[in-house]
């Protein structure tokens, strides 16, 4: 193991380099460049061996790693914003050919108007694709996630791809100290990649085949089952990681205070760091805050949030997202997760940080204030005007 | 010629499937296979040969093959033949087939990404001159003058109004390892062409003309004598690019008449005097450059 001062993308471009994929298909859009840079890097340099393949679009940067995988190679790819749109019609194919690829998606808002800056409406708009949603908090995660992601996608009874999310600039541009394990370590971790699913000369086979009426739901069922077998698989995979890295993760959720907490707020990705803090500070001057963090968004982790929020009194949603029409998205899943709990607090939606806007550490301490008086509603943080 | 019918082996590889009778589309992709044999992986995207050969459970490839996005044909090729070198398999060929607009339309970005990596990858356009699985939609390999149910002819606009997109020599221009022209109604160049191909590293075109009875107006027994009758009136023509060089494979010494080709297909029938002199004067104006630049 080694401590090296890396950005989001090149930690998350080390997990890629330790995980070893075959096949590289890349194309480029800020804020992801950094990663297929970086890869491109180590494949020149050798220490990374895999074909690298320069393609001509996000869809096909998808369709290759798909045809990558039918034929039992390991396959990465990584986009951002509009390119994840562009791809979006290979992510219901690569999630219902049960293909095992590993996605990096550096979380960036989506155009009109044209924003390169980071929100999480680009694949917060897909979670409906069959595809495993994490969210890294920071570059450490962002690299165990690239190894914990193909352990979780490549298992038998899951065979479905993972997108791995950082948010644009904040985490994908921002350096920290990162541990980088050893390849010895990440090879004792992650088997090497193994399936009957594939185009194989020996027994040959038709693969993503059309499914009419009679056999389509059959099919739709098995893919949403793999999905919900991954939170199993990721609690097998971060025991199996925690014992080789000596790092703990907490599944698809990470409680902080919430315990005996009147007052939580939930949400995802980097603003957990901030949200953090201000929970240790209010619970140091004898607030009962806590924080949720929601680290998969799919599978939904129905039950892990329902136990977290038992005792809330009230509780707010803060997500770089609206389903326009509607309110955050993550909102409207937290609510279910609630009403199937049994549960019915206070409860409250700040949608905020759309198109990079910034998220102040007052925003977040507001949100906490209007906590304690059990607001409710749909808010929206910084449309009041220009803040420069 | 080395291949021929009776030299082909006895296999099949695209066998029970529900193509409409005297489909020119699935003849060649069962001749193709025939040449390619066992150790070939197709993918085919949305379009009729998929639709009418993989619906589960009826699966009508004894070969591997694989069913990519409609714009996919050619990336998933290059992944399949990715993970083939990074698998360390050998001696396979990676064929796709695509139709017209799964080519010349949606396609074309993905065909010019493989060829600019040269990929290693035979792509066979099976062109039937529309979407015919959706149901006899213009493409832009439609030709002038055709009538489909997007380009009706009517009193206003008769038919398509723009000329066939030349996909070979687009594709040639990329300074391909190899492409060629067939047809369906010359199968014996068309499978040495295939054979060719399967010899040649790097990224191969081969683009033959499928008649659809179904979409141009003609009886099923027509496929081959109408795909026949199209090179040989000049309206399609057989050649090959390799190394930088156009070159014609076979020249009708004569055309045949270019009115009774346009005039046995109801997707022409509407056409009036001045349409097929029209038509005429472009395969004139096409042939001229044929043979000043072709080599034959």
């Amino acid at each position: 193991m080694a401590k090296k001062f890396l950005s989001g993308n090149e930690a998350f471009a080390e997990g890629v380099r330790l995980a070893g994929p075959d096949v590289i298909s890349a194309y480029p859009i800020t804020p992801q460049t950094i990663v297929v840079e970086r890869l491109s890097e180590m494949v020149e340099d050798g220490s990374l061996k895999a074909e690298f393949i320069h393609v001509e679009s996000e869809h096909s940067a998808l369709s290759c790693a798909m045809g990558a995988s039918s034929v039992g190679a390991r396959a990465f790819t990584a986009t951002s914003s509009q390119g994840l749109l562009y791809m979006a019609e290979c992510l219901t194919y690569a999630s219902g050919g049960r293909f095992p690829i590993l996605m990096m998606n550096a979380n960036r808002s989506t155009a009109l108007p044209w924003n390169i800056y980071g929100d999480q409406r680009d694949s917060i708009s897909l979670l409906d694709h069959g595809w495993i949603q994490a969210y890294a908090e920071n570059a450490q995660e962002a690299l165990d996630l690239a190894l914990i992601g193909y352990y979780v996608a490549e298992k038998k009874e899951v065979s479905t791809p993972f997108m791995a999310n950082l948010d644009g600039f904040i985490l994908t541009h921002t350096y920290e100290v990162v541990d980088v394990p050893t390849k010895e370590q990440a090879e004792e971790f992650l088997p090497p990649y193994d399936t009957e699913n594939k185009l194989d000369l020996d027994n040959p086979k038709n693969l993503a085949f059309t499914a009419g009426p009679d056999y389509n739901m059959q099919f739709k069922y098995k893919a949403h089952e793999g999905l919900l077998r991954a939170k199993e698989a990721v609690k097998e995979a971060e025991e199996k990681f925690e014992k080789i890295f000596g790092r703990k993760y907490t599944g698809l959720v990470e409680n902080y205070y919430t315990e005996d907490a009147d007052f939580v707020l939930v949400t995802l990705g980097s603003i957990a760091g901030v949200a953090k803090e201000i929970v240790k500070r209010r619970r140091e001057k004898g607030e009962k805050v806590g924080l949720l963090k929601i680290r998969y968004l799919r599978p939904f982790p129905n039950e892990e949030i329902a136990a977290a929020l038992k005792g809330a009194k009230a509780v707010a949603v803060f997500e770089k997202d609206i389903s326009f029409g509607n309110e955050g998205t993550v909102y409207t899943n937290v609510l279910s997760a609630m009403q199937k709990g049994g549960l019915a607090p206070k409860t409250s939606n700040y949608v905020g940080g759309l198109g990079g806007k910034n998220v102040s550490p007052e925003d977040i301490e507001k949100i906490f204030d209007d906590l304690k008086e059990e607001k409710e509603g749909v808010n929206f943080i910084g449309i009041g005007g220009v803040r420069h | 010629m080395s291949l021929n019918a009776a030299k082909l082996r006895e296999d099949e590889y695209f066998y029970g499937h529900k193509a409409c009778a005297g489909c020119g589309g699935s003849l060649a992709v069962r001749i193709a296979l025939k040449v390619l044999g066992d150790r070939s992986i197709a993918v085919l995207p949305a379009g009729c040969m998929s639709a009418v050969g993989f619906n589960f459970p009826q699966l009508c490839f004894a070969n591997n093959a694989i069913i990519s996005t409609f714009a996919g044909t050619a990336s998933m090729m290059t992944g399949i033949r990715a993970g083939l070198k990074a698998k360390g398999i050998e001696n396979v060929q990676t064929v796709g087939f695509a139709g017209d607009g799964g080519t010349a339309d949606i396609g074309l970005q993905a065909l010019s990404g493989a060829i600019d990596r040269n990929d290693d990858v035979i792509y066979i356009c099976y062109d039937n001159e529309a979407y015919m699985n959706t149901g006899i939609q213009k493409s832009s390999l439609t030709p002038f003058g055709a009538k489909t149910t997007t380009t009706p002819a009517g009193k206003n606009i008769r038919g398509n109004i723009r000329p066939k997109k030349n996909m070979f020599e687009i594709v040639a221009a990329h300074g391909i390892s190899y492409a060629a022209t067939a047809s369906v109604g010359y199968l014996n160049d068309f499978m040495n062409k295939v054979e060719k191909a399967s010899k040649i590293k790097g990224t191969k075109y081969i683009h033959v003309i499928a008649p659809c009875p179904t979409g141009w107006g003609i009886q099923t027994k027509e496929t081959v004598d109408i795909a026949k009758e199209v090179v040989d009136c000049g309206l399609w023509y057989l050649a090959e690019y390799e190394n930088e060089k156009f070159k014609l494979n076979y020249k009708p010494k004569e055309f045949s008449d270019v009115k009774d080709y346009l005039t046995r297909q109801a997707r022409f029938k509407h056409l009036n005097d001045e349409d097929i002199d029209f038509i005429i004067k472009s395969r004139d104006e096409k042939w001229k450059k044929i043979n000043e630049s072709f080599e034959y």
